[in-house]
């Protein structure tokens, strides 16, 4: 079977084996206990959870996305709501050029807001998008290209640390505010939204947000499929001498901007594709997106879930979620605050974030029970 | 011209190099001119210019004047550090720097000669006759029963070895190593000694030291380094007994 190099060469540790059944079980039970079981039995879980939780398992991939360059590289990126942004504006682009002549003003071609802004033809930009294959291609490669022109100059020029982070904090700003302009072209302040379908499939229907969820939680696993693929090589080791020791890196004759490049931009398209997954579930995509408070959202995931392992990332993005959407429910006022907290408390006592609690238990449990066999022995 | 004369047989050749940092001059006018195969000891006071000397030759330090000249040829001031690095030219820093997180074989594998490239990287799969290079270094260094530690685990003298199995495994021309001696063990500091020793028949060393008595172990041609220029040149003896380097070592 194929499965057995595989777990030998990417799924080499618990964490990640743990990980991986995880998010199959879910990929394939929530969805089918959706559709499979009525309202009202036990084991039926409601299309607003399964849409909930779809949206869990795109931020999941950001994280890992993020985890990629952070956690093995030392890119501290403040910016990766933008490329997650940018793929869900390429879907949301789709979805609405889907929506055909079935918008309020009924204009087969315009959507709604350029009609309402008195526009008289698509602009160049939007060319391409009806057709789901091109679009596909931009929800990767607009990202991409966005992070290999900003990685390209900021690598070469050696910007590191806090300055790095600055820019990429101004980059996902300058794009908030360019994205809140209505002349730009992309909705301005409303965004893209009152998606109608999604491949010809009622986007609303149970059966299409199922599948959505599919999609996310093999993406997910795909994802981390290819982020292990890369740590586990010997550029993911070159990855972490970038992080340790950038200078002895380079004075091996490794050139660390095309190593910061190539994970940089992969990170871009991994979040570029969770940002399009998202965007059908939650109906809408707006500036917002790009506000930086978000980017430093998906660190704190990172950080609380334990970084630099992968898996951590979305343990880190799960636990802080579900937390979040509990406690802005019962005690909204309270929510900044608790997630300030979580990152003072996970930076200065866990550094290795949830899963090193259970890394450092089981180390305990097995030093414990190494003591007592060799009592044992010794007797 | 007067460089193709003098550098038939050099394999580096420092040319009046100049460097300054805010006005103050770190090197002025350098000159040093090596030998392919010599070991060579440079030492100097605190401040002396002896690593800016090694940020310059290894592309980490463009100087204002000067050349650098390796093999000849290759004018070194034009090139970036992974170039440089990729010519054969090894650098130890002054502080140990190994890959903490990286285990010690990990740690040589990246150093191994070949595939700098990232998908190179990506699709790097280890051959038998590297694998047994690495157990060849592991074995000249001292660490064979250390291979499956982090780096970050050994103590200051295995990490300095460690450091210089890096260098050695991508088979140098030059290696530059800024202080070995540093926070070694008296034997520690014995066997380094006579690795380098050992290692001069086929490579080029230059060991920058405060250390007198691994100077003297080390057995060579040793430069004086004072105010960014040469001071004095010769054995061991002859620059010890030598008036200006008196006067700079004991004068003040
Ligand atoms: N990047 C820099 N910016 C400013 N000044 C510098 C820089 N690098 C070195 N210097 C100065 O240049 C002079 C030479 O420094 P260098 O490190 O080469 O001395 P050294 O001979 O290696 O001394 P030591 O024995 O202490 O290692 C020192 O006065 C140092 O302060
Ligand atoms: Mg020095």
């Amino acid at each position: 079977m194929t499965l057995g190099p595989l777990t030998r060469t990417l799924l080499n540790d618990r964490g990640s084996q743990i990980l991986m059944v995880s998010v199959l079980a879910m990929t394939v039970l929530i969805p089918l206990c959706n559709l499979a079981f009525p309202e009202g039995s036990a084991l039926h879980v409601s299309t607003y959870m399964v849409t909930l939780l779809g949206k869990y398992l795109c931020y999941a991939l950001l994280a890992l996305a993020v985890d990629l360059i952070w956690g093995y590289c030392g890119i501290l990126s403040l910016g990766h709501g933008a490329f997650f942004a940018l793929g869900g504006y390429a879907m949301g682009m789709y979805l609405m050029r889907q929506i055909g002549d079935r918008g309020v003003y009924g204009d087969p071609v315009l959507p709604d807001f350029m009609v309402f802004l008195n526009w008289q033809e698509l602009p160049w930009f939007w060319y391409g998008f009806d057709n789901f294959a091109f679009a596909a291609l931009m929800i990767m490669l607009v990202p991409g290209v966005l992070a290999f022109l900003f990685g390209w100059l900021a690598f070469r020029s050696r910007v590191t640390g806090v300055y790095l982070s600055i820019i990429t904090q101004a980059l996902t700003y300058a794009l908030l505010l360019a994205f809140f302009r209505n002349d730009m072209g992309f909705g301005g302040n409303n965004g893209l939204t009152d998606f109608k379908d999604i491949l010809g499939f009622n986007i609303q229907a149970d059966g299409t947000r199922a599948v959505l969820f599919v999609l996310s939680g093999v993406a997910l696993m795909a994802g981390f499929l290819i982020c292990k693929a890369i740590v586990q090589s010997k550029l993911g080791r070159v990855l972490i001498a970038v992080r340790d020791s950038e200078s002895r890196t380079r004075f091996l004759g490794y050139r660390v901007e095309h190593f910061k490049l190539f994970v940089f931009v992969v990170s871009a398209v991994l979040a570029g594709i969770a940002g399009a997954l998202y965007v059908p579930q939650v109906g809408i995509i707006n500036p917002g997106e790009f506000s930086p408070v978000n980017s430093i959202e998906i660190i704190i995931w990172v950080a609380v879930g334990g970084r630099g392992t992968l898996y951590g990332a979305v343990v880190g993005a799960l636990v802080v979620n579900f937390a979040k959407t509990y406690f802005t429910g019962a005690f909204p006022e309270l929510w900044l605050f608790l997630l300030g907290g979580l990152f003072v408390i996970s930076t200065l006592y866990l550094p290795k974030g949830l899963v090193g609690i259970i890394g450092q238990v089981r180390n305990r449990l097995a030093a414990r029970s190494a003591t007592a066999q060799t009592l044992k022995t010794s007797e | 011209m007067q460089i193709k004369h003098i550098d038939q047989n050099a394999i580096l050749y420092l040319n009046g190099v100049s460097v300054s940092f805010d006005g103050f001059k770190a090197l002025n006018s350098l000159s040093l001119f090596l030998e392919p195969g010599e070991l060579r000891a440079i030492i100097g006071p605190n401040g002396a210019g002896k690593t800016t000397m090694m940020d310059v030759i290894t592309g980490k330090t463009k100087p204002d004047q000067g050349d650098v000249i390796y093999n000849g040829t290759v004018d070194l001031t034009r090139f970036d550090e992974a170039a440089i690095a990729n010519m054969g030219i090894g650098r130890k820093f002054q502080k140990p720097t190994v890959i903490e997180s990286l285990t010690v074989f990990e740690n040589l594998e990246m150093a191994l000669a070949g595939g700098r490239g990232v998908f190179a990287s990506l699709f790097h799969r280890l051959k038998a006759d590297q694998r047994q290079r690495i157990e060849e270094i592991l074995l000249l260094v001292d660490l064979q029963d250390r291979v499956g530690h982090l780096a970050g685990s050994l103590s200051h003298g295995q990490k300095q070895w460690l450091e210089i199995g890096m260098l050695l495994i991508q088979k140098p021309g030059v290696l530059l190593i800024d202080e070995p001696a540093a926070g070694m063990t008296d034997i520690e500091t014995e066997k380094t000694a006579v690795l380098f020793k050992r290692l001069a028949k086929d490579h080029t060393l230059v060991v920058v030291e405060h250390d007198m008595d691994f100077i003297k172990a080390l057995a060579c041609k040793v430069t004086v380094l004072h105010e960014g220029s040469v001071l004095a040149e010769g054995s061991l003896e002859q620059v010890q007994n030598n008036e200006k380097v008196i006067e700079v070592y004991l004068g003040r």
